[in-house]
């Protein structure tokens, strides 16, 4: 099977399809993206927006539960939907994702459910769902180290002989998250360089934001970040963030060359962060109100919702049934994160090495010991 | 009951240290599609040392690598790969070089087994010429094992003779768990007999089978006495097992018997051998070539001293590198426990 070539990309403004106020966009460059929305129909359209509204819903939920003390800290997605469901409705079941730590709609895309997200910032677990099962690994709060790992699992799909088989439901790509501040990271450049020159069925995702916690883009890199692609040989594309079916289309067309053997791409999308970087984080100390007004206007929800109702694909009997739904996810996911207990202190010897390990073996005894030293003296602890 | 090291059989051939890794890495490559090697310059070249001499020739550009030089890339892409199912084998050129790949190795490596809970397991080794006495420039001499050690969901291992450098080689590959392999690289020609017949591949088995009990690896969990004495436990690992050695000869022209616990891992300790020794012997004397402080001979004196405390003659000495950069070449053997060095702890603990 003839692996897809990249489009020419050397355009600094962002490909969009959708502008920020629902109008569709037909131009000569985004033509093959376009193209690449043939495939969906009206339930998939009103599908991004209900997974857009789910996420945003859950992610007011979830800080929200931090301020009530629930959870010791959250990462919001709030602004970057559109770049989440895009991007991850665009996966195939098989293939395999790598995320940073914000990445809960395109969790959501792979099957995870969202309340377990929430055992990691509760303190309960450091990852709270089966990564293989969902083919959506671990989040990896150590910025960029796992776009190498991405790329290493490619070079595994590739060796597999699950590239170009021309079997659409065994053809594998890879694809990793990261930020703007990432991409100074000298992982992701070794990610690049490695992806590159294996032609690894990968594609490297980077949601710029406009901000690594308090540092904007402008502090990491002198040239728009997508053209760090092309100095490793990789295609590389820079999409409206804001947009879901530019962010659809972009990666569907990466991940369909990765899978073919066409090797990796890179693809900015350009977003913003529109809440704290974390529930920690004070974004009033390092920007304008009238910087938050001009993405305001530019929400990727608000741009779908006007686009579907302007098409005659929503109305507000549909609003309100989407509501009522993402009370009942907002209920569920209080009562999840409420009810989860605290795990057994002894846990944590369990699962440090796969063998058995005399270093762990003794401390664990030696813990068994001294809890049970309590317990014979009457006292529980 | 304690580990010996047994006289190979008489199948046994005499291979210098590099080759019997070479022969390990050959047997796990031939056993298990899964194992791959990647480093740099480890293909046509064979490695700086030439340890994987002649494998790609054997194996192929996809199973024994040359990557871009990029240590985070080599151990980054390799825990990818681990994960998709590989058993990826990276060679680190030096061990000055170890660094760029450290966070790789200590924030990833050593904790995806835990962070899953137990779901997700990474098979990777790590191969690290290490040690000086080679006349090297800077960065080319290093111990920074402990550094590892010190790193839970880490093992960290040193072969102290070829016949465990062949069969420690495999057991690392068919380790569930990570593995810093140390290579005493000035021993890298030192010859031994080695029987290929042993060790987890060459006997005919592969990872896919390997049980993951932790008695399948015992080279990674036992230390083993390569000398039997009894007036003073002299231990080493890796590198300073031979001076450990040539001490014990020398000693022993004097009238003095000085066991030799050949430690093979710092990362679990056995403990219990090392003891046993000490409770026969009742003198203790740890050598390697890091630096003291802070050292694994801080923690194996400190063991030796909590369980032997009323069998000690005297307080455990350590005989190491001291708390500087490793010097210039035409000063390392006096940085280094050399005989003389190690000698004098020796007398010192026996005056007690
Ligand atoms: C290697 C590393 N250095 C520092 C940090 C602390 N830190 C956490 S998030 C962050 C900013 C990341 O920004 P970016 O990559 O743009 O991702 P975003 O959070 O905006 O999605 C920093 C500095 C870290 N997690 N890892």
């Amino acid at each position: 099977m003839q692996s897809t070539q990249a489009p020419e990309t050397t355009d600094d403004t962002p490909m969009q399809i959708v502008a920020p106020d629902g109008r569709r966009v037909t131009s000569e460059r985004n033509a093959p993206y376009r193209a690449r929305l043939a495939g969906l129909d009206d339930d998939d359209l009103r599908g991004f927006y209900r997974d857009m509204m789910l996420v945003r819903r859950f992610d007011t939920e979830a800080t929200a539960l931090q301020r009530q003390g629930e959870l010791a800290l959250y990462a919001p997605l709030l602004g970057q939907e559109a770049a989440q469901i895009g991007s991850g409705r665009a996966l195939s079941p098989q293939d395999m994702a790598f995320p940073s730590y914000r990445e809960h709609g395109v969790a959501y895309t792979r099957g995870v459910e969202l309340p377990h997200l929430l055992q990691l910032f509760r303190g309960v677990d450091h990852g709270g769902w089966d990564s293989e099962a969902h083919r959506f690994h671990l989040y990896t709060l150590v910025i960029g180290s796992h776009t190498l790992h991405a790329t290493g699992y490619a070079m595994g799909v590739q060796r597999d002989g699950l590239v170009g088989t021309g079997d659409t439901t065994q053809d594998t790509a890879v694809i990793a998250y990261f930020g703007d501040g990432a991409t100074s990271q000298g992982d992701v450049s070794e990610a690049l360089g490695f992806a590159a020159v294996n032609n690894a069925p990968v594609v490297l995702f980077c949601q710029n934001n406009q901000w690594a916690i308090s540092v904007p883009t402008s502090k990491q890199s002198r040239v728009p970040l997508y053209r760090r692609g092309h100095g490793f040989g990789v295609p590389s594309v820079r999409v409206d963030g804001n947009d879901v079916l530019a962010c659809y289309a972009a990666t569907t067309e990466a991940l369909e060359r990765a899978r073919t053997g066409g090797g990796p791409t890179f693809i900015e999308a350009v977003t913003y962060r529109m809440g704290a970087h974390t529930t920690s984080d004070d974004p009033t100390r390092y920007r304008t109100s009238a910087e938050e007004d001009y993405w305001r206007d530019r929400d990727p929800i608000d741009r779908l919702r006007i686009l579907l109702r302007t098409e005659g694909l929503w109305d507000d009997e549909a609003e309100a049934a989407l509501a009522v739904e993402a009370d009942a996810l907002g209920e569920r996911v209080r009562t999840y994160v409420r009810g989860l207990g605290r795990p057994a202190a002894s846990s944590m010897f369990d699962h440090v090495y796969a063998t058995e390990n005399s270093l762990v073996t003794e401390d664990r005894t030696w813990f068994a010991d001294y809890e049970a030293s309590f317990t014979d003296q009457g006292g529980a602890r | 009951m304690t580990a010996q090291t047994t006289t190979p059989a008489s199948t046994a051939t005499q291979l210098p240290f590099a080759k019997a890794i070479n022969a390990g890495l050959d047997a796990a490559l031939a056993g298990d599609p899964k194992v791959l090697l990647m480093g740099e310059d480890i293909g046509p070249l064979g490695g700086v040392f030439r340890v994987t001499d002649g494998l790609q020739a054997t194996y192929g550009e996809d199973r024994v690598v040359d990557t871009p030089l990029a240590e985070s890339g080599i151990i980054g892409t390799a825990i990818g790969l681990a994960l998709r199912g590989y058993r990826p084998v990276c060679e680190i050129q030096f061990d000055g070089f170890i660094f760029p790949g450290f966070d790789q190795i200590t924030t990833q490596l050593a904790k995806m087994h835990y962070r899953s809970s137990g779901r997700l397991t990474v098979p990777v080794v790590i191969r690290v010429p290490y040690g000086g006495g080679i006349g090297a420039v800077e960065h080319h001499s290093e111990s920074p094992e402990v550094l590892f050690a010190h790193t839970p969901g880490l093992r960290v291992v040193s072969p102290g003779s070829p016949q465990d450098a062949f069969v420690m080689i495999q057991e690392a590959i068919a380790s569930p768990d990570p593995v810093l392999f140390f290579e005493p690289k000035g021993r890298y020609w030192e010859k031994g007999a080695v029987d290929l017949s042993t060790g987890p591949y060459a006997s005919g088995g592969t990872s896919a089978q390997a049980p993951a009990e932790a008695d399948a690896f015992d080279t990674l969990n036992k230390a083993v006495v390569a000398r039997p004495g009894t007036d003073l436990t002299l231990v080493a690992y890796g590198a300073t097992v031979a001076t450990a050695l040539k001490v014990a000869a020398s000693a022993a022209s004097e009238g003095t018997s000085i066991e030799v616990i050949d430690l093979r891992s710092i990362s679990p300790l056995d403990t219990t051998t090392v003891v046993e020794s000490v409770r026969r012997t009742h003198r203790c004397v740890v050598v390697h070539e890091a630096p003291t402080f802070l050292g694994s001979g801080a923690e194996i004196a400190a063991r030796v001293t909590e369980q032997c405390f009323y069998e000690l003659e005297a307080p455990v000495l350590r005989v190491g590198g001291f708390h500087t950069p490793y010097p210039v070449a035409k000063i390392e053997h006096e940085y280094l426990p050399g005989l003389d060095r190690v000698l004098d702890a020796v007398d010192r603990a026996l005056a007690f």
